[in-house]
């Protein structure tokens, strides 16, 4: 689904190893410029459908996120509805539609089943913007979608992984949920660098994003006896629990230790690892699409077009040489 | 000679009509397996982690420590099922919920704290306390309202890592690694075998003296089989049911003492996901009829570390990571046909058959 890109990469993308420290202050910028730009006499009516904020620190910060920026201060009145299940979703997008928001704001549960609510609201003169993830409905149907590239958060931390010259590469890949966008994006980078640079895998395998799991089949390449240098977790989750495995057998990891240690999401615990020198690199998941959001809003509501039908959002990365704690306290979630 | 060849006979002719079989016949299978395919599996070595301390690792130990929360949990699931002839699926749920509220007394309200100074027990029996209240819950449910045990357990299976995720507002509590917590899960400095052994044999003995020196066996067996028969003769359905709920909620509180300090934080959607299901299959593996009445403990456990070898045995040799729950689903299809009381009556008939000719020599030779 998703093709182009409108945002440049960082250097990280490039190859240096500067760490992305101004990734996602544009944000900030443009939620300041948003409070001006908006009517102040009459709220803007967005209705706002996300997952259950339970899901995972991510899912925390992204409604958070939303939920600071459609305020009505910055003059919206905004509804939301949470569900994990697409049909529970739709039916509260048709209730929305039906009490004539002029936005509908989507993080569907599942890509499918889409087509119908969002004929509906065309029709119903409600503008659907997609946020976080996309879904199989014509684009015709909605007027931009802001959301991930999780390609490229895997090329990126591959990217990186490439960047440290080992003298030999034995991984241990820890796989989350098989089938979900984060995996099937964090594994393609690396299976492909793998097959391209003749790297070993000394284990690939699904922990279906929990920490036990992970220590277990951590534990099992350590009991097998079988060398290894690099822990590639899909999760922040997963690579603190391979690291407890480590730490239980007495194997140093991180900055100055034997094993590279790599997770993903941006956690503020995990960022605290990298800082600490205990991991190596932490590729961030940026959850914070509510100021691309409100930008796009701003734009339609003075009579401007969006061009852009998919906005990738823009995702950079820790690492344990150049990270500061003002990127901690900017980027963690 | 003759005597001591009866014997022989008698221990094995009544192992082959016990229970155990089932679970003993599984672990040798796997044993051999492993044994044919990497001996190095059973290699034991003595370590040090990364503070210094001894300790002990090697494949077996491995799935001594992590069957750990399996075995606790099989204890309590066995006596749900023999009592109520259903199974609690909400166990992984209430972990998450019993997990939560031991961290957030140990937090205070900080979610990052630097030094814990709530004492260890104190955060343990307040989330034995919550388990407890999700095992009375559970078992009201139950006993009193009459609900089928799966249907009444899911209403914590599904509402339960929500509340865990409520207690502590939805964030996300971490214990400092200085205070300690993490022995539970871990090792004691000093002791080379890690904790969760110690706490599953500990809770192992116990219910084994619970089952020898209290009536507490007989009656859920008795409730188990016949209810009404049960009452009259002067025992209270009711409460023993909701008893054995209660039971497995300490179960729970356990299991959940060990699954947090093993990573010092807990992510409630993900902790302990779908133990359940392992812990049902436990029981089943063990030889119990699900639907209630005799039952063998000795069994359930063993079923419980049988699943573990089984998952070991599965990372050790490297499954694809999408096949992996079909191989397990193989495995555990071919188990549990085998346990079936049908295929089993039909294979000791098989047996007999077999036995018979050299039998009937015997016969002769005397």
């Amino acid at each position: 689904m998703i093709s182009r890109r409108n945002f440049l990469k960082g250097a990280g993308l490039a190859g240096g190893t500067l760490a992305l420290v101004g990734c996602g202050g544009g944000g900030t910028d443009a939620a300041t410029d948003g409070d001006t730009g908006s009517d102040s006499g009459e709220l803007i009516s967005v209705g706002i459908i996300n997952n259950d904020p339970n899901e995972s620190g991510y899912r925390t910060a992204n409604d958070k996120d939303m939920k600071e920026t459609f305020t009505e201060e910055n003059g919206f009145a905004a509804e939301f509805a949470y569900s994990m299940k697409n049909e529970e979703q739709i039916a509260s997008a048709q209730q929305f539609i039906q009490n004539g928001v002029k936005y509908l704001l989507v993080s569907a549960a599942d890509t499918a089943g889409w087509d119908t609510p969002l004929k509906d609201a065309q029709d119903a003169g409600t503008q659907t913007i997609l946020f976080d993830r996309v879904v199989d409905a014509d684009p015709s149907l909605y007027v931009a979608a802001v959301v991930s590239d999780m390609d490229a958060e895997g090329q990126t931390a591959v990217d990186w992984l490439t960047d440290q010259a080992l003298p030999e590469y034995n991984i241990i890949h820890i796989q989350g949920v098989m089938g979900s966008a984060a995996q099937v994006g964090r594994t393609g980078a690396l299976d492909e660098a793998v097959a391209a640079n003749g790297w070993n895998l000394v284990v690939q395998q699904t922990a279906d994003w929990n920490a036990e799991t992970a220590q277990q089949i951590t534990q099992s390449v350590i009991d097998s006896g079988q060398s290894f240098n690099v822990i590639y977790a899909e999760n922040d989750d997963m690579a603190k629990g391979a690291v407890a495995a480590l730490d239980a057998a007495g194997i140093t990891h991180g900055k100055d230790g034997d094993v590279i240690i790599m997770g993903f999401d941006h956690n503020t615990w995990a960022l605290e690892e990298v800082m600490a020198g205990r991991w190596n690199y932490d590729g961030q998941c940026n959850p914070y699409q509510a100021s691309t959001i409100l930008d796009i809003i701003n734009t339609l509501e003075s009579g401007g077009t969006v061009e852009e039908k998919t906005v990738i959002m823009e995702e950079g990365y820790a690492d344990c040489d150049t990270i500061t704690q003002e990127y901690i306290d900017e980027n963690g979630i | 000679m003759t005597i001591e060849k009866n014997q022989d006979d008698n221990v094995l002719k009544r192992l082959l009509h016990s229970q155990m079989i089932i679970p003993i016949a599984a672990l040798l299978a796997l044993v051999v397996f492993n044994l044919i395919a990497d001996p190095l599996f059973f290699a034991i070595s003595m370590g040090q982690d990364s503070s210094g301390n001894p300790v002990l690792s090697g494949q077996l130990v491995s799935i001594l420590n992590n069957g750990s929360e399996l075995a606790i949990l099989a204890i309590g699931m066995t006596l749900v099922t023999a009592a109520t002839g259903g199974q609690d699926i909400s166990v992984g749920a209430t972990i998450a919920v019993a997990g939560s509220a031991m961290l957030a007394v140990l937090c205070g309200g900080n979610m990052r704290p630097e030094v814990v100074t709530t004492p260890f027990i104190l955060a343990f029996l307040v989330g034995v306390l919550v388990a407890m209240l999700c095992g009375a819950f559970n078992g009201v449910m139950v006993a009193v309202f009459k609900v089928q045990p799966m249907v009444a357990t899911l209403i914590l299976y599904t509402a339960g890592r929500s509340i865990a995720a409520w207690i502590n507002n939805n964030a996300l509590p971490i214990i400092p690694t200085e205070s300690g917590f993490g022995v539970f899960g871990g090792f004691i400095p000093g002791i080379p075998i890690p904790t969760p052994v110690f706490i599953a044999i500990a809770c192992i003995v116990v219910i084994f003296l619970v089952l020898k020196f209290t009536s507490l066996g007989l009656y859920v067996q008795s409730v188990g089989i016949n209810e009404r028969a049960a009452r009259l003769n002067g025992l209270n359905p009711t409460f023993i049911k909701w008893l054995t709920f209660v039971i497995l909620g300490v179960c729970v509180a356990v299991a959940a003492l060990i699954k947090v300090s093993r990573i010092s934080t807990i992510n409630y959607q993900t902790i302990a996901a779908d133990i359940e299901m392992d812990a049902i299959l436990a029981v089943a593996l063990g030889g119990n009829a699900l639907s209630g009445g005799k039952f063998n403990m000795g069994s359930s456990i063993l079923g419980a570390y049988v699943i573990q070898f089984l998952t070991t045995t599965l990372y050790k040799f490297n499954v694809a990571s999408a096949a992996l729950p079909a191989y397990k689903a193989v495995v555990v299809i071919a188990l549990v046909v085998l346990s079936a009381p049908i295929v089993r009556n039909k294979l000791s008939a098989l047996w007999k058959k077999i036995r018979s000719p050299k039998q009937a020599e015997v016969e002769v030779a005397k």
